[in-house]
């Protein structure tokens, strides 16, 4: 049963005080000329008593599906077990009260955070270096392709140009465009994956870099990376690898050994932080020596025991957001990565490419599978055996629903038509991927004997299909008083 | 066995015996042989949960050497207090672990909060329509300057106060340092703290893509926000605000009552841990004619097939995965949990609290500031401030290290390590956590040591 809620904007009652920190200040000061005052006395805020704003959120989280209740097969996002014990960790008060501008002396613990993590990430890619500081993996590649760009302008000038499997995330020629650089799609081999004689084709000295995932959003472990990074260098390009799929990778291959050059991490994902509903993740970003005098200041020193923030850094691409990065899931990562240690994370991506397979391969005879190609950490089905009885891709999501999954990334990668991709992780029991597989199987077969009752799902959650052009065609994206309820008010 | 995986050897076996393969190595055989034999991960074992909060709890231990009550220091990440319901809220798993709103049916407690997280911010800044927010202040500072170069094609030069925070200053460079058409011009702070009107008057000109301001800035004080909005747009360019400190703004006049055209501002006083600087959250908002132009993820209202209000991701043309290289940002998610907070603490608030707290904010940094300048630390300029103000303390500023070592009170920050023209001051800031007996110890710690000091600091 799950009960109803208004916007915290229409509860409430004029005049109701709100949550008080500390009693009014006595002592006479001059206020502020009129004109520097605000304007309109807040009005438009809230006045609601403690118990209404906390059974307000409380009823709305009711109404989410999560990694925590649900099997959250998502694709591509690695929506792992996010441990509790980390919650705490995050919280101890000399972490979440510490301001970032004390003196290092009075910070050594929190950059010791930052030193251990940094290392641990660098053993992990096989790389050199290491910075904390984008928050969030898009945030990552924009400065990986920075320090692409920086790095060309300082051996005889910036390149135009960047290689891009059709393959990829929306956000690698989404990053490089922001650098800057023309995008060049390099289309995927009959595999499903990447092939040397495709970037050969285009790979000349006006290439900045190739931006590859590995394994690619197919799943598929770039088998030719190696031979496909040597017609880069030879260039005088560098290999960017997106790091989304790092899961599938720990104790299998490192980043540093395949020719990449730069990589960005996603902890929200591999390192298993809270995704948070989008955000805040973290996107680290490891580099080749010969890439480390680029990454952003300040980064973190030892010197004579003791550790410090080196802002001393001339040839720096400068820095992506204020302070060191997004700390607090900085500790939740190193964590987990305490928690689960070396031989651990080994085991994490092995658990992660079992239960892929395992799903792939109960699954395949229902959702025939993209490429024959062998997975690693997921798999991309699609809805081609449905498509006689008019069901696709999005109704099998939808339908899933009710069967009280979250459903997997669909429509993703592009190169897929009627994509269903599936990512387990490592987290999951076999029961449960068991109870996630009958779900689909019996959607598929729901398709051929009951299709509108794939058709019109779901139909057991708080909301039924939404109208999303609706949404778009007459945007509603603010409350604006109350004489906008129940979507029937026009945009004023 | 790893932690956090349930797999017995009985569950590995049946599983592979499905598969068809005979191990798990069997699965990662098309991965060359000697890539898998180099990429043994050399950390150590796993810790148990009681080691590692051990291990984690001993790190944690060693910041403290003061506490967050004895740090008169905002300048970007500025110390507040917050009501329980917040964190009650965040430690909410299906809030916590659920991720981008792809599915909005099962989605919807996540979507509505991102929508009165929409309103909130679009209140607080004082504009008409705001995204499910930025990662921070400083890269959405960045991406409003990115909007603006949409918004005014053609034009080049963007015009940014040194007193706006230098960590969103340097940002911005950053991002923009693969652009040929974008180019970034100073425009100096007046001897009061304020950006410079007459120096901002001549720089104006035909290329001005737009200006960007501080609200407050970066030495605390309210600028004149107004006057440069109308300077700017004479010449058809646009006005950015910057807010460190949003407080600020329940007091002030807002950034579109003072007529910008984008504003922006760092979410985290609004109910998030300074957190050793992160993880924050960047509020963004816009006028309604402008909104197809924003960055980010924006939800929408609409309604589902029996006619029932919902809430659903809306605008996605503009976004990566659709757009993909021309996209108007490269953004993928927004920050979504710290996005909740601000919802949950501004809820908590209200209207009623949030006014109380930026009068307390406001009257106790002004009392701390007469103090200070009653025993002989004046304060540097006369620009009004709200929580935050910059005093000429040379003897503090220079054995700051010192003085946080000694006395476990930190009493400012050093400002020319920033802005090296403010040598021998320190930016204080004043705020609801910093009660009396902190005060008492923050006038005896800057308190200068006999009359000859008293002289050289007047």
């Amino acid at each position: 049963m799950l009960l109803p809620e208004p916007l915290i904007f229409e509860r409430g009652s004029h005049g109701r005080s709100g949550w008080s920190a500390s009693a009014p200040i006595a002592d006479p000061v001059a206020s502020l000329p009129a004109e520097l005052r605000r304007e309109d006395d807040l009005a438009g805020l809230p006045e609601v008593g403690e118990l209404d704003v906390l059974r307000h959120f409380l009823r709305l989280s009711q109404w989410n599906y999560s990694a925590a209740t649900t099997m959250y097969p998502l694709g591509s996002c690695t929506m792992k077990y996010n441990p509790v014990v980390n919650e705490d960790m995050a919280r101890l008060p000399g972490f979440a009260a510490l301001h970032p501008l004390v003196p290092e002396a009075a910070a050594q613990g929190a950059l010791e955070v930052v030193w251990q993590l940094e290392r641990a990430l660098a053993v992990v890619s096989g790389l050199d270096a290491v910075s904390l500081q984008p928050a969030a993996g898009a945030q990552g590649e924009l400065l990986g392709m920075l320090l692409v760009r920086a790095y060309h302008a300082d051996h005889g000038g910036p390149r135009g140009r960047v290689l891009i499997p059709t393959s990829a995330h929306g956000t690698n020629p989404a990053s490089s465009a922001l650098c800057g650089y023309d995008v060049v799609e390099v289309p995927v081999g009959r595999r499903g994956l990447l092939e040397p004689a495709a970037v050969d084709k285009v790979m000349n000295d006006g290439v900045a870099a190739l931006m590859v995932t590995n394994p690619n959003t197919l799943g598929l472990f770039e088998e030719e990376i190696e031979a496909i990074a040597r017609i880069v260098h030879a260039r005088g390009g560098l290999v960017y690898m997106d790091g989304a799929n790092m899961n599938a990778l720990m104790g299998v291959a490192k980043p540093g050994d395949m020719g990449v050059d730069v990589m960005q991490y996603n902890l929200h994902k591999t390192f298993s932080t809270p995704h948070g509903g989008g955000g805040p993740g973290a996107g680290p970003v490891a580099v080749r020596a010969i890439l480390q005098d680029y990454l952003p200041a300040p980064r973190v020193v030892r010197r004579d025991g003791a550790f410090a923030w080196e802002t001393e850094a001339p040839k720096s691409v400068g820095r992506v957001r204020s302070f060191y990065g997004n700390f607090g899931i900085l500790v939740r990562a190193l964590a987990y990565m305490l928690r689960v240690g070396g031989p651990g994370l080994e085991e994490v991506t092995r658990l992660a490419i079992l239960n892929a397979n395992y799903v792939r391969a109960r699954l395949t005879g229902a959702y025939p599978a993209a490429y024959d190609t062998p997975v690693l950490h997921e798999c991309v089905l699609s809805d081609k055996q449905l498509q006689g009885f008019g069901v696709h891709t999005l109704d099998v999501a939808k339908r899933l629903l009710d069967y009280g999954f979250y459903a997997p990334t669909i429509y993703f990668p592009l190169v897929v038509k009627g994509a269903i991709m599936i990512e387990p992780t490592e987290t999951e029991s076999k029961e449960t991927l068991d109870s996630f597989v009958e779900a689909m199987l019996a959607i598929a077969e729901e398709a051929r004997t009951a299709p509108q009752r794939v058709l019109e799902a779901p139909h057991n959650t708080w909301v039924s299909r939404l109208d999303e052009t609706r949404a778009a065609r007459r945007p509603v994206l603010r409350w604006r008083g109350p004489a906008q309820v129940c979507g029937e008010a026009e945009e004023n | 066995m790893s932690a956090y995986t349930p797999h017995t050897p009985g569950d590995v076996a049946a599983m592979l015996s499905a598969i068809g393969v005979g191990s798990i190595d069997d699965l990662v055989a098309h991965v060359p042989a000697h890539l898998r034999e180099r990429a043994r991960i050399g950390l150590a074992p796993g810790l148990t949960e009681p080691d590692l909060r051990r291990a984690l709890g001993d790190l944690a231990a060693k910041n403290e050497v003061v506490t967050e009550g004895a740090t008169f220091v905002g300048a970007g990440a500025y110390p507040h207090l917050a009501p329980g319901v917040v964190n009650q809220i965040l430690l909410r798993s299906e809030f916590a672990t659920a991720y981008t709103p792809y599915q909005p049916e099962v989605s919807q407690g996540t979507l509505q909060s991102i929508f009165e997280f929409q309103t909130f911010a679009a209140l607080i800044l004082g504009l008409d329509v705001a995204n499910a927010s930025m990662y921070d202040g400083a890269s959405a500072t960045a991406e409003a300057v990115l909007m603006a170069r949409r918004l005014v094609p053609g034009r080049s030069t963007v015009l940014v106060s040194r007193g706006v925070h230098p960590h969103y200053r340097e940002t911005l460079a950053t991002y923009v340092q693969g652009l040929a058409d974008v180019r970034l011009r100073e425009v100096p702070l007046d001897a009061d703290g304020r950006t410079d009107m007459a120096a901002l008057a001549g720089l104006i000109g035909p290329d001005t893509m737009c200006v960007v301001l501080g609200y407050p800035n970066v030495l605390g004080v309210v600028e004149n926000v107004a006057a440069a909005a109308t300077a700017v747009h004479a010449a058809g360019g646009l006005a950015i605000t910057a807010t460190p400190e949003p407080l600020a703004l329940a007091y002030v006049r807002s950034p579109g009552g003072c007529g910008v055209d984008i504003a922006v501002a760092e979410g985290q006083s609004f109910g998030l841990p300074v957190s050793y600087g992160g993880p924050g959250v960047g509020l963004f908002a816009t006028r309604d004619a402008h909104v197809r132009a924003m960055p980010g993820r924006i939800v929408g209202e609409t309604v589902d097939a029996q006619g029932r209000r919902g809430y659903v991701l809306t605008l996605a043309t503009r976004e990566q995965h659709i757009r993909r290289q021309r996209a108007t940002s490269n953004i993928c998610t927004n920050q979504g949990l710290c996005a909740l907070a601000v919802t949950v603490y501004l809820s908590m608030l209200g209207r009623d609290g949030l006014r109380r707290l930026a009068e307390t904010n406001y009257r106790r940094a002004h009392a701390v500031a007469a103090r200070l300048e009653a025993v002989g630390v004046p304060r540097v300029g006369s620009a009004p401030f709200f929580n935050e103000f910059v005093v000429r303390a040379p003897g503090a500023a220079r054995a700051w290290e010192q003085i946080v070592a000694r006395d476990g009170i930190v009493p400012g920050y050093p400002l020319a390590r920033w802005l090296p023209e403010y040598m021998d001051t320190l930016l204080v800031c004043v705020t609801e956590v910093h009660d009396d007996p902190a005060v008492e110890r923050l006038v005896r710690t800057l308190t200068p040591a006999g009359p000859a000091a008293r002289a050289q600091a007047g």
